[in-house]
Parts: structure tokens; sequence; C-alpha cells
């Protein structure tokens, strides 16, 4: 069963949530990653920003378990993790959505957000195939908590529709309310609004702050738009090239040199 | 009626009792390949296997009597009992389970992210090892696998269709084999509830899901190997059930494991991951091969049905590469 909550009831609004320290990632001769630390407290937004290729991906997949940095210590919830296989970090109440959308193309929107709740449904597969008691009320009472996103997402119209035929944004949305069925601690997420027009973008932006205000819920967010970032973050973290350039609040990382120069292209010396 | 519409009738339903067969074995190639990508050539050794394991379990067979008489000069055999059937059946079930465990343990857990040849050699050898080991444990020679499914020509279908052809014609009642019968029945309900399972429960959704995407079927909390062990499972279930039923027709011997190649026209019609494909293809072959040796065979020297799947493959590779279900593949450039 996912643990995240029991994990995480220790920790107060406000503290430290996850960090990583020291974090170094290379692939070959690649340095996707050089010394990172930063962290993330309970119940924030946190922006990760920087330019393309700067390692922000790659810091999420170190985060759920994709990569496993070279180098590098990952706390979670007070405790340093050991390493662990992306579904086992599903189960501590880690969530994400990926950069290039990553839905089960075959299924229902439904379908979709009902395999959010994996790690919440713990009937085996013998009662399963049997179809008795316990799994079909299990199966129903997680139905009931798919059906509140669907509404909070506002994607009724959809719930049915197999989503490789839904539009860009709306898959973006629904691959939000997979990962929101799990209940998060953490919510990664990769570039929720790339290739958003404005009007989508804002009603992402709002579905954003109200996870957190509504569940308290601690979001990790990359994002290329300046302006979604200063709007909805409350400390961005900036990386180029692998290595940490600034952290800070919005309007501290804006008037921040490295930043400028990084975003500006200046040369690297 | 007249005869001759009788008589095409009785081929076509020939046919598809033939073609539910096929359809089977390609059922269980289909899953396997959806969850993971690998081509398991050892599809045809499983229904080989599970057949010999029945016919084993349900004589009281000894496993390995052969190496152990050898080996300490003993001249155990049986232990002299007969099993019902069914309980036959779910002990030769529990032991395709842990097949498919061991299959996972110590093959497939060393082979993630191999190209699809490497999996698919891996396969080759898997389909021979299992096929020696078969052996070892219940013996090669053919054997009668007998679960208590009723043979023979189903008088009751012959006499409630003797009336159908016109008056005075000789027509004395379509022939259908009453073990195709119940094949065909065993079969629907098989994917019927294949498809139950895999849309409305917890474990079918991860199924799917990982056919679908493994990054985020992971980051949902789904383990991958976890979900190969119940694919392999429910593969070995399908071999296991295309077993008896073909093992029961034409004893349970090494030409069974052949039937696997018959399977691979069904796929290139159906398409290898597309489970309708899958069954639709196999009831076209068998409809297709049994009507085309009735019509065309006898004017061109008959046994047409040892290749005519392959031609229509053929057909279909040049015509429709990606088969009946797929998408129409346009290169990305
Ligand atoms: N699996 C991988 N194998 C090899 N190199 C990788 C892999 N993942 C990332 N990299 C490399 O690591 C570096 C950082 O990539 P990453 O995807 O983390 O950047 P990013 O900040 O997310 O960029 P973007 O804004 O374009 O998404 C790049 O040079 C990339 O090529
Ligand atoms: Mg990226």
């Amino acid at each position: 069963m996912n643990k995240g909550a029991a994990l995480s009831s220790g920790i107060d609004t406000g503290e430290e949530i996850l960090s990583v320290r020291n974090i170094s990632l290379s692939f070959g001769g690649v340095k996707a990653l050089t010394d990172i630390s930063f962290d993330l407290l309970k119940g924030e937004v946190r922006a990760i920003i920087g330019p393309n290729g700067a390692g922000k991906s790659s810091m999420l997949n170190v985060i759920n378990g994709f990569y496993h940095p070279q180098q590098g210590e990952v706390w979670y919830c007070g405790s340093k993790r050991k390493s662990l296989k992306p579904h086992q970090i599903a189960y501590q109440g880690i969530a994400r959505t990926f950069q290039n959308i990553a839905l089960f193309k075959g299924m229902s929107t439904l379908d979709n957000i009902m395999t959010g709740r994996f790690t919440h449904m713990r009937s085996n597969i013998v009662s399963q195939a049997f179809w008795r008691g316990p799994a079909e009320r299990e199966e129903i009472a997680n139905r009931e908590k798919v059906e509140d996103i669907i509404e909070f997402l506002e994607i009724q119209a959809i719930r049915k529709t197999p989503v490789g035929r839904l539009p860009y944004g709306l898959q973006k949305r629904v691959e939000l309310g997979r990962a929101l069925a799990a209940e998060p601690v953490l919510l990664l997420l990769d570039e929720p609004m790339a290739g958003m027009n404005i009007e989508e973008k804002e009603d992402m932006s709002r579905f954003i702050l109200d996870v957190q205000q509504e569940f308290g819920t601690t979001i990790a967010l990359i994002e290329h738009d300046m302006g979604v970032v200063m709007d909805i973050s409350d400390r961005v973290v900036v990386l180029d090239y692998g290595k940490k350039i600034g952290d800070g609040t919005p309007d501290e990382v804006r008037n921040n040199q490295a930043v400028i120069d990084a975003y500006l292209g200046v040369p690297h010396e | 009626m007249s005869p001759e519409f009788l008589y095409t009738l009785e081929v076509i339903l020939n046919g598809l009792m033939a073609g539910v067969m096929y359809s089977l074995v390609a059922l269980g190639f289909v899953l396997i390949f959806k969850a993971s990508g690998i081509f398991n050539y050892a599809q045809g050794v499983m229904a080989l296997f599970a057949a010999m394991t029945l016919v084993g379990i349900q004589n009281g067979q000894v496993p390995f009597s052969h190496l152990i008489n050898a080996v300490f000069g003993t001249h155990i055999h049986g232990f002299g009992w007969t099993l019902p059937a069914f309980v036959a059946i779910l002990l030769t079930l529990l032991v395709m389970i842990l097949f498919a465990y061991l299959v996972e343990r110590f093959v497939l857990k060393h082979l993630v992210n191999q190209d699809p040849i490497i999996l698919f050699m891996a396969t080759i050898g898997l389909a021979y090892f299992m096929e020696g080991f078969g052996d070892l444990m219940w013996g090669s020679e053919i054997k009668v696998l007998d679960v208590g499914v009723p043979q023979g020509a189903s008088f009751w279908l012959e006499d409630f269709t003797a009336g159908w052809a016109a008056e005075g014609s000789e027509y004395y009642g379509m022939y259908i084999d009453k073990l195709d019968l119940v094949a065909t029945v065993v079969a629907i309900a098989l994917v019927v509830s294949l498809t139950l399972f895999s849309q409305y429960t917890k474990t079918g959704r991860a199924l799917r899901a990982v056919a679908d995407d493994h990054q985020a079927a992971l980051s949902v909390g789904i383990s991958l190997r976890k979900i190969w062990v119940i694919v392999w499972a429910i593969a070995g279930f399908v071999a296991m059930v295309a077993g008896i039923m073909w093992g029961a027709k034409s004893g349970v011997q090494f030409s069974l494991s052949l039937i696997a190649l018959k399977a691979l026209p069904v796929l290139i019609l159906g398409g290898f991951t597309s489970i309708p494909g899958a069954i639709v293809g196999g009831l076209i072959i068998g409809v297709g091969e049994k009507l085309f040796e009735y019509s065309i065979g006898p004017m061109i020297g008959g046994a047409t049905e040892n290749w005519f799947a392959y031609v229509l493959a053929l057909v279909f590779l040049v015509f429709r590469p990606q088969g009946l279900f797929g998408e129409k593949i346009i290169e990305r450039v």
C-alpha cells in the first residue's frame, strides 16, 4: 500500500520534505548533473528552470528513481533514501508526469486515471480474477476517488474517450489526473504546459495552485514559460549545463546575474 | 437448401473450429509480445509441455523416472494413481505458473533492455530446453490425453441438419466433431474471461498499462517484473488449453509444438499486438484453408492445407503489412 501519507505525517508544512544532496550524474562522457543540492519544503511549489539540456528532467528522473546518480544522496521525509526502483518510489507517495506525454494510449481517460490509483489498491490477483467481495468493493471505492479527480479537472466530457484521440492539451490534463490519483505527497511535473496556448496554460496554472492549496501537495515543476514560473512558484532553482546557478524566490532569481547570463546565452568561460 | 450449399457450410464451420485453435495459440504470442516486446518462439513448446505434464500427472507418472532408474538402478514408473481430470488440470496450471516465475527469474530478468532479436534468440533456446526437459521429465513416447472431452461426430447435429437438404437428395447431415465444439466453447469462455479480467481489475489494467508504456507504468507503481510473471503465466494457461484440445485430438507428441508455426501467419494477418486480430486472423486462416482445400484443392492435387496459410500471409505482407487491424504504417522522415 501507498506509504506516502504515513511517511510524511510527521512533517509540518514549510519543513523539508525532500532534499537532494551533492547529486552528480553522467551518461558516458556527458555530465547531466554536477554536484547539485537543493531542498523542497512541504506544501510549496518549487520550480526548476534552465535552458535546454540543463539537466532539469534528469533531476526529476533521479528523484523518482529512473536514474541512479553516481554520487549524492536523496533525503525523503527525514531519512536518507536507499537505492529504490521507480515503482517502489511510487509507493512512497511520489507521482509524476512526463515531458513527452506518457499516457496509456489504448485506455480511456477513466482507466488511465484509475491506473494512477494502483498503489492504493491491495487486493490480490486471485480475488480479482474471481471478482469477489473485497476486490469489487475496492474497485468501487477507488472509482469514486477517480470521479472526484475527473470533476476537479473538469474533464467529465472525455471520461470514456480513448486518450490517444484527445488533443494535446487535454492529454496533458489527463496525465496530471493520473498523477493526482495517487494522492501524492510530492508531485513532479515535467513541463506540464509545454505546447499549450495561453488559455490552456491559465487553466493548468489554476489546477496546480488548487492542488497545492486544497491537498497541501508539494510540487516540483519544470517550466520554460517565465511568466508562469514567476506567478505560481514559491521558490525557484536554476540549472545550467548540469550545474546549479541560482536558488531562491522568483524575485531573487530574476535579478541574479548568472541566471540572466545563462538565459541571454552569455558564453561560458 | 441444396446439398452443395450445406457441404460448403460444413466446410466453413469446420474451418472455424480449426481456426479457434490457431487463435488460441496466436493469443498466447500476442499477450507476451504486447507486454514485453518479446516474440516468444517457445509458445508452441509450452503447449506441448503443458499437455505432457497433464498426462503425466493424471496417470501418476513419476517425473524423471527414466533418469532416476538409470542412476539408481531402480524400477519405479508410477505412483499408481489416476487423478480426476480437473485435479490434474489444476496441478498443471500450478506447474505453468511456476514455469513463468522461473523464466522471469532466470532468463528475462537478465535480458532487460536487450534488442528484440536477442530476446527472440533467448526464447528459441528456451523452446529447445523445454522440449528436452519435457522429454526427460515425462518420456518422449506419444501419449494419449483423455480429460473426458467427448469425441466423434455429433449425432444430434447430424440428425438435426439431415432434413435441411432438398427432398430426395443424398444428404445425411452435417459432420462436426464434438471435440471441436467443446474446444470452441472453451476458447470463447477463455477469451471472454481474459477480456473481462483485463478491463475491470487492477491487475488487468496494469497489464494493459505495461503494454502501452513501461515508464509510465513504473511511475504509477507497477512492477514490470511482476507483470511479466503474470503475463507468462497467462500465456502458459492459454498454451495449456490449446495443448489439451490439440492433444485430445491428435495425441501428445512433438508435432503438437508445431502448431505454433501455424500461429505465425495468423499473427501476420491479425497484427502482433492485437488480441481481436489474433482471434479473427485465426478464424480467417482456419476457414480459408478448409475452403481452399475443398474448392480448389482437388484440382491441384490436394494437401493445400500445408501451405495455404503461409501463402496467404505472404500476400498480406505484400499488400497490407500492418495486418488487418494495424494502423497504416507511414514512414517518418
Ligand atoms: N538517458 C540518457 N542517456 C544519455 N544522455 C542523457 C540521458 N538523459 C539525459 N541525457 C543528457 O543529459 C543532459 C541533460 O538532459 P535533460 O533531459 O535532463 O535536460 P533538460 O534540462 O530536461 O532539457 P529540456 O529543457 O530540453 O527538456 C543532456 O545533455 C542529455 O542529452
Ligand atoms: Mg527536459
